[in-house]
């Protein structure tokens, strides 16, 4: 058991932070799978005249 | 002052997780992704499933921040109205500045996003909802017209549009019809909501119709709008976007919300007194139900079409 003791309001605080961090996690999940997507449906492609160049 | 007391006072007003959940107003979110995701599914165009999941996220983002930011700018009157009494503003559990940043934030996100995930039109639809519903809607109309209802329910209107949009880039006729469905449904639900949560208006001094051109006036709208909106809600159910099975739905519901707006009609104060106005809650809680249906419908007749079937 912790010496130190726990306020309520830092049970909260922790609660807000692992919600971000998955919330970012997530985000990054996301911008990584459109990214897949995009790059191999060929969204990206130069135009054939600058891809010769 | 002891160092406990202290730290009490000083860590008391700290906002959970849930508390910014809350300012997206979940329950209105729902309606978005549902209207949007029929409006993306209808659409002729294919749109792949990580595109389609990321888009209906970012409107979703989109909507909760105009409700962030409508309880930032309403949170005088949000902390007289019961009903809205125990959001987080009101409550004290999130300051006006963090709503304001948190929906601020939120709304450049999810449109450069949407935008950059699907197409620019369904990215400046999105903006342009935020603005409409923001702007013209909570920091203009609300306050001045009781018309305020009417004009801006198009704001709630616009997300199958941008469903649509995703999926074409563009806008049509049938995505219109949508949206025009959204909009004419928007009064009604909201006047009758007003009748039997009347003293919240009454004392927010919200220019509701109630409020400015009296009860017996509001039914009266209550059942013109929604003969305007069963006239429309039928009418669509010739074009693209019905079918068989819209049209048999829509026929059944716009029957009972006719019905439901004639009882309004034809019942006064003392009546609604009576029963707690079980007439009104009912028609409201029949609204509800009558969005989600018709949108239901025509996600069946897309649904029916990709198969060879449904449509006229």
């Amino acid at each position: 058991m912790s010496i130190i003791k726990q306020h309520e309001i830092h049970t909260r605080r922790y609660g807000r932070n692992v919600g971000v961090g998955l919330l970012l996690a997530g985000f990054i999940v996301i911008i990584f799978g459109l990214t897949v997507v995009k790059v191999t449906r060929g969204d990206y492609e130069p135009p054939l005249g600058e891809a010769s160049e | 002052m002891s160092d406990a007391s202290a730290d009490s006072a000083s860590l008391a007003p700290e906002a959970s997780f849930g508390d910014f959940f809350a300012l997206l107003k979940p329950r209105v979110m729902t309606l978005v992704v549902f209207t949007a995701l029929v409006g993306l599914l209808a659409a002729p165009n294919p749109v792949h499933p990580m595109i389609a999941f990321a888009s209906i996220l970012f409107i979703a983002i989109g909507g909760g921040a105009s409700g962030a930011l409508n309880m930032w700018w309403d949170a005088d009157i949000d902390a007289v109205m019961k009903r809205t009494q125990k959001r987080p503003i009101p409550a004290g559990k999130v300051t006006e500045g963090e709503a304001l940043g948190f929906g601020l934030a939120l709304s450049g996100l999810s449109t450069v996003m949407l935008g950059l995930a699907s197409n620019w039109v369904a990215g400046s639809l999105l903006g342009f909802t935020i603005f409409f519903y923001v702007v013209i809607y909570t920091m203009w109309l609300k306050r001045w017209t009781p018309q305020n209802i009417v004009i801006g329910g198009a704001a709630g209107a616009f997300p199958p549009m941008i469903g649509w949009a995703v999926a074409t880039g563009g806008i049509s006729i049938e995505s219109v019809l949508m949206f025009c469905l959204t909009f004419m449904w928007t009064p009604p639900h909201f006047w009758a909501l007003a009748l039997f949560m009347r003293k919240d208006y009454d004392h927010a001094g919200v220019p509701m119709l109630t409020v400015t051109h009296g009860r017996r006036s509001t039914r009266i709208h209550i059942f013109v709008y929604t003969i305007l909106l069963a006239i429309l809600a039928l009418g669509a159910g010739v074009t693209s976007i019905g079918g068989p099975v819209y049209m048999a739905i829509a026929i059944v519901l716009n029957m009972m919300f006719v019905k439901g707006a004639w009882d309004i009609l034809n019942r006064d104060e003392e009546m609604s007194e009576v029963d707690n106005f079980k007439v009104e809650r009912n028609f409201f809680k029949l609204s509800l139900l009558y969005l989600f249906l018709h949108f239901g419908a025509i996600l069946i007749e897309a649904i029916m079409q990709r198969f060879g079937m449904g449509g006229w």
